[in-house]
């Protein structure tokens, strides 16, 4: 790929893809003496659906939580939008305003109701009003099939609803980019499919997203690029049916024999 | 027989005749009212400065974090008593400091400061036990939202740490209403500690019914603040 920032791309199933919204260059993170980001670099455009593979402990969720700072890092450069990643305050709030992020354990705030888990963002950030807040989050809860519910608590709701939940409420502040740190890992086997179809609506809308997940079949249908990352590095980063068909790195290949060997 | 019977009754009547003398002759009502004042600004006052305690506590900056757990401990670990003297003998007496009141009043809003100085550190550990209740995604959301430090604290992580700490506010606010006894310490005459001293110096022969009268009146005041707090601490929780 070109590393023009505002060229425009096209991937290998046709898709126009815009500015690179997400650029990671020779980050490195330590944990003490451990070195668990080993000069990732990584490049995501406009419409681009990164898929991020690996096994356990090999730094994916790591760089997906870099990348709205809720882990620190100590070498390299982030930017977003061309704009690099600031350290703290108001700059980084404003900054993290446009990285919306789904979490492996959903996060909805667990005293406010599914409609105020929605607006509070909106209505105490963007100071949108209080009645436009809600026509939206209503619209949004519609899109994720979760309307009926909007005045129930989180806890009231199953872990499916309360994860396309978490989706709405980050769309809410109109994101440039999603990042979903394994959105899928605790959820019961049959609420797995609902969570994908959410994900895979909004890729085919056009959203900007960046997948943490074990999920082969998203990977493989919905993944415009795969980047496997293991023991802190990224091995590679491919198409999907480059990746799956013939993975360049004997890593790779062990890692897709164990998963996809059952 | 009937005499002794009689006479048993008559001393029983008598006991209890006591307690309607001394109530008509000793403002007692009007003590326990002013501890309930004491405590009511006392809480408000701790309650402030708790949540102040709190949020230099869990905030980003390490140095502000060891000066909140410094004050929580110098104030944790000092007796009320001699946080009530040093007011009086120390800021007032020898410094001179006067809170913006007449001389009578000054007394009283000594005593409410140094309350809420001594209770602060408290709830800020009621309210840190609450916010071990909350889990880290919580702020982690908060934040990858776009709120800010104060908007994170007072939107999401208060909310339901206060809610989870209710049992041991409860508590504190229990230990608070007795501790305003000692309020004498620092020059509040009116309230029940002191009047009851003044009650047995001049009524030495009804020690009883006058450390009864003040006990039951603790007690009345107390157990309702013990049923609410069960009660709300059950329809408050946050469910997960």
């Amino acid at each position: 790929m070109s590393s023009t920032i505002t060229g425009t791309q096209v991937d290998h199933n046709g898709k126009q893809l815009g500015r690179v919204l997400v650029e990671l260059n020779h980050v490195n993170k330590w944990y003490g003496d451990l070195h668990v980001l080993k000069d990732v670099s990584l490049k995501v455009r406009q419409g681009e659906v990164v898929v991020m593979l690996g096994p356990s402990g090999s730094g994916k969720s790591t760089t997906c939580r870099t990348i709205n700072r809720l882990e620190r890092i100590d070498e390299g450069t982030i930017l977003i939008d061309g704009q690099p990643l600031p350290q703290e305050g108001r700059e980084l709030q404003k900054l993290r305003q446009q990285v919306g992020m789904v979490f492996q354990s959903y996060n909805l705030f667990a005293h406010l109701s599914i409609l105020d888990n929605v607006t509070l963002a909106p209505r105490k950030v963007l100071k949108m009003s209080k009645a436009d807040a809600e026509k939206e989050a209503l619209e949004l809860l519609d899109r994720v099939g979760v309307a009926a519910q909007a005045h129930k608590y989180p806890a009231q709701l199953s872990g499916g609803q309360q994860q396309r939940v978490a989706i709405a409420r980050a769309l809410a502040m109109h994101p440039k980019v999603m990042l979903f740190d394994e959105p899928t890992s605790a959820l019961d086997p049959e609420m797995v499919g609902e969570v994908l179809t959410t994900m895979t609506q909004l890729a085919q809308e056009g959203m900007t997203m960046i997948v943490v997940t074990h999920e082969m079949g998203f990977a493989r249908h919905v993944a415009d690029r795969i980047v496997f990352m293991a023991d802190g590095r990224v091995l590679e980063s491919e198409s999907p049916e480059e990746f799956f068909t013939h993975p360049r790195t004997e890593r790779a290949r062990e890692f897709q024999s164990k998963i996809l060997g059952h | 027989m009937p005499g002794m019977f009689h006479g048993f009754l008559a001393s029983l009547s008598s006991y209890f005749s006591t307690f309607a003398d001394l109530l008509t002759r000793y403002n007692v009502l009007g003590a326990f009212w002013m501890n309930i004042q004491l405590t009511l600004w006392a809480a408000l006052g701790s309650l402030v400065l708790g949540i102040v305690l709190t949020l230099m506590r869990i905030s980003p900056v390490s140095s502000l974090v060891r000066v909140g757990d410094g004050i929580v401990m110098f104030f944790k670990n000092m007796p009320l008593a001699i946080v009530m003297v040093f007011l009086l003998l120390g800021c007032f007496i020898q410094l001179q400091v006067q809170l913006p009141a007449s001389f009578n009043t000054n007394f009283y809003w000594l005593a409410i400061t140094g309350l809420s100085l001594y209770t602060a550190p408290f709830v800020s550990e009621s309210l840190m036990s609450g916010i071990n209740t909350v889990p880290m995604g919580q702020a982690e959301a908060a934040r990858s939202l776009g709120f800010g430090f104060f908007q994170s604290a007072f939107l999401i992580i208060l909310p339901q740490a206060i809610r989870g700490a209710i049992a041991p506010l409860g508590n504190t606010l229990i230990a608070l209403l007795k501790n305003s006894t000692v309020a004498a310490a620092a020059g509040v005459a009116a309230e029940t500690s002191s009047l009851m001293n003044t009650m047995i110096q001049y009524n030495a022969s009804a020690i009883t019914q006058i450390f009864l009268l003040f006990a039951v009146g603790y007690v009345i005041l107390i157990i309702p603040i013990g049923l609410a707090t069960t009660y709300l601490s059950n329809k408050l929780a946050v469910r997960r």
